[in-house]
């Protein structure tokens, strides 16, 4: 080793290493190569791939999507037919997935944080209770829960004839759940306006409400007033329309059902199974939560004296949520994921007819990149919007 | 009062009845405010309309070992069904005269989880214990050398499947987890992209996208005349998934690591090679041990999504004895056994998880609020 005292020239210390032992230009040499690799890889899979296609007589590309799909789906939110093109078919799936993964989600957030807080209950027979669910339904695969809720449809509901009627309007049977519903009227699109209406109001009094209380110190009861006007204002612009009340209810008309709006079986055992098994996961996100703010802090909230209200509001939640929402937003993920497990059941999602058309039409590569690349955008749109909100909520240190 | 030396001894008084004892507890934790109060008679009245016929339907009504036909005329569960296709539930298409083999494998696989239990056995001896393990469990199940019949793998099913698929996963997927996520942590860009571009990839897609992927797709990728398995095919596709979200959890680990250590081993002359296998790794793979048990917990639940690509799982061969016509309409009371077997299963792993995280985490232990 050279005297270490002695100062060298950048120039000079380049050429006392010989290349292999220069740090930079061995990254650059691993990186070189690995990427070689990975591309080797590719390149050979790719070529055999190729090769295959071409040996089977499989034409490549997302020509079929404009084809017929001379398929049928049991169930649609918009208009579809055999006659259709495979696009629409998939549209339809994907509309169907979201639509299972939105309802899922709203019920799971809201069943999960009843378990959770169930769970830090000091009623004793709650807390066992909320622990018993979540341990039971944590440890049994969701695939299994949903052939479950789907046997108990087939095998212990009755036939539509002597459907189970447990309120005026519903009836629940082996054809699945049927509930009346409004009979269409004008006056449902005035509330649906005022509605509308009502939230952009309540947008506006929040904004000028908080300006006061920066301003002012004065509080006004926003929560009050605006649950009224969501309230009232529908309410007020159905009653003005002429508050009809016609309903739309299931008749039994032959062997099943007809009119009012139905959960088919399958619908109604997916929603059940990825809700139930969901909202294990996120009453434990919710009580490590609540558990990770310390107590002290609802004694400094009651000791300036705040309410019990006020204390949860502005104290607790917004640190618990902190906590929260991280691991909250991939359990949202993880049940649109698993809505794909529809496929199990019969229940139309997009992997199940993304299914179907590869097996029409043997255009495997292009449906299950299809299939990756819808889930890639599901996730990475949820987790923006995730990333978001987080930031909103995240600690701003003055 | 005044206390003084001589006066009588003092009486003393039992508490109040209703503080201690069984009225003491009940009035602490089920009627503590009229709120709870409330509370506690509603879940009553709801168990009180739930239990009863829950357990008439389970144990008074039901019958345990009879033909399908006496089961058609009661109204209660028919656990008839469970002894009369265990052997098929469990050992599937297993030629039946060669069971044994499948339950000795079993046996094995539980025995050497049991022994792995104790941390005080965790040395490198138990690692070729594993390997030596896993390699007579495999040729047990395979056959076709010292004498032992030939077994093709499309015959392999029932819970040896399942528990192949996860134990097989788990222990592929782990070392290409612990790759990726050095990749990711590295300091080389391409290094660190491919593996950001293949962590986020898997974990935002559904597994039944990988294994559909699997079973369609693999054949394509291979040349003409080369083919694997279907087991095979669908056990790498469980491996690309789980490796992903090992990666993930170690990152966890190499994250938490101070970057002292780093240093530390850099000041000592070390490379990267060494600085990760003799410093960070040791340490940061036992802080996500607990976590890591749980992606094995969730492995061993996922391998039942092989039913979707018709593998013959402990789920799948369920559902085909079903399907017998002389069986068929008994699905809940199957699906619980199974439900049983498979939440057994996962309970004692999640209850040894967190066993490992109170002896793991220190300065945690019984000091914890």
């Amino acid at each position: 080793m050279p005297d270490p005292a002695a100062p060298t020239s950048p120039e000079q210390h380049r050429n006392a290493v010989p290349f292999w032992n220069d740090p930079d230009k061995r990254a650059i040499a691993f990186q070189a190569l690995v990427l070689a690799g990975v591309g080797a890889l590719g390149y050979y899979l790719f070529h055999n791939t190729l090769v295959n296609l071409d040996r089977q007589n499989i034409a490549t590309g997302f020509g079929f999507l404009g084809k017929e799909s001379a398929f049928e789906i049991g169930e649609s939110l918009i208009s579809y037919s055999a006659a259709d093109t495979y696009a629409k078919a998939l549209l339809v799936g994907v509309l169907n997935t979201l639509k299972v993964s939105f309802i899922g989600i709203v019920l799971t957030v809201v069943l999960g944080t009843v378990i959770g807080i169930a769970r830090l209950s000091t009623n004793w027979l709650v807390s066992r209770l909320a622990g018993g669910y979540i341990e039971l339904f944590q440890d049994i695969p969701v695939l299994l829960q949903l052939f479950f809720w789907y046997s108990i449809f087939y095998e212990f509901l009755p036939a539509p004839r002597n459907a189970l009627n447990p309120m005026a309007g519903v009836f629940l049977c082996n054809r699945g759940l049927l509930f009346g519903v409004p009979v269409p009227h004008p006056a449902y699109k005035v509330a649906a306006a005022a509605f509308l209406a009502a939230c952009v109001l309540v947008w506006v009094i929040r904004r000028w409400a908080r300006r006061r209380q920066e301003r002012t110190g004065q509080i006004f009861p926003t929560v009050r007033v605006g649950l009224a006007l969501l309230v009232g204002l529908p309410v007020a612009g159905w009653a003005v329309a002429g508050a009809p009340t016609a309903m739309d209810l299931p008749r039994l008309q032959g062997f099943n059902f007809v009119g009012g709006l139905s959960l088919s079986p399958e619908f109604a055992a997916l929603l059940m199974g990825l809700v139930l098994y969901t909202a294990a996961f996120v009453a434990e996100i919710v009580r490590a939560g609540i558990q990770s703010v310390s107590h002290g802090q609802t004694e400094a909230a009651m000791s300036l004296g705040l309410k019990p209200s006020q204390t949860l509001n502005l104290v607790i939640l917004p640190q618990a949520l902190r906590v929260i929402i991280p691991p909250l937003t991939s359990q949202m993920l993880n049940l649109t994921k698993n809505s794909s497990l529809a496929v199990a059941i019969g229940f139309p999602d997009f992997v199940a007819v993304t299914n179907t058309t590869i097996n029409q039409t043997g255009q495997a590569i292009e449906g299950v990149a299809l299939i990756m690349a819808v889930y890639l955008l599901f996730s990475l749109s949820t987790s923006a919007f995730m990333n978001w909100y987080n930031k909103k909520m995240a600690l701003v240190e003055r | 009062m005044t206390v003084s030396g001589n006066a009588p001894k003092a009486e003393v008084l039992r508490p109040p009845v209703t503080r201690v004892g069984v009225v003491g507890w009940m009035r602490e934790n089920l009627f503590n405010g009229w709120l709870n109060s409330v509370l506690t008679l509603v879940v009553l009245y709801g168990l009180w309309q739930v239990v009863p016929p829950l357990v008439r339907w389970a144990l008074v009504d039901s019958l345990w070992n009879s033909t399908p036909e006496a089961c058609r005329s009661i109204d209660g569960a028919c656990w008839s069904f469970v002894p009369a296709n265990l052997r098929f539930i469990v050992f599937g298409f297993y030629p039946a005269d060669q069971q044994w083999r499948p339950l000795v494998s079993m046996v094995l696989l539980v025995a050497l989880l049991w022994w792995s239990r104790d941390r005080s056995h965790w040395n490198r001896r138990l690692g070729w214990v594993w390997a030596a393990g896993l390699v007579v469990m495999g040729v047990l199940m395979r056959g076709g050398i010292l004498g032992l019949q030939g077994v093709e793998t499309s015959l392999w099913s029932g819970l040896p499947l399942t528990l192949l698929l996860s134990v097989f996963g788990m222990v592929a997927a782990y070392p290409f987890g612990v790759v990726l996520a050095l990749g990711r942590q590295s300091r080389l860009p391409a290094v660190k992209s491919l593996c950001v571009v293949y962590i986020e990839m898997i974990r935002g897609v559904p597994l039944i996208s990988m294994l559909f992927m699997a079973s369609v797709m693999f054949p394509l990728f291979l040349p003409e005349g080369v083919t694997i398995n279907k087991i095979l095919r669908a056990l790498v596709a469980i491996i690309l998934f789980t490796a992903a979200y090992i990666a993930e959890v170690v990152r966890g680990g190499l994250q938490a690591m101070p970057k002292g250590q780093y240093e530390a081993a850099e000041a000592l002359g070390l490379n990267y090679v060494q600085t990760m296998r003799l410093v960070i790794l040791p340490q940061a793979l036992k802080i996500v041990i607990p976590p890591t048990v749980g992606i094995l917990i969730s492995a061993f639940k996922d391998t039942s999504l092989v039913v979707i690509i018709a593998l013959y799982d402990l789920l799948n061969t369920t559902k085909s004895a079903l399907s017998n016509p002389k069986w068929m309409g008994f699905s809940t009371e199957a699906y619980i056994f199974v439900a049983a077997i498979y939440f057994v299963c996962c309970y004692a792993m999640s209850n040894y998880s967190r066993r490992l995280e109170r002896e793991l985490t220190p300065g945690r232990a019984g000091s914890d609020p």
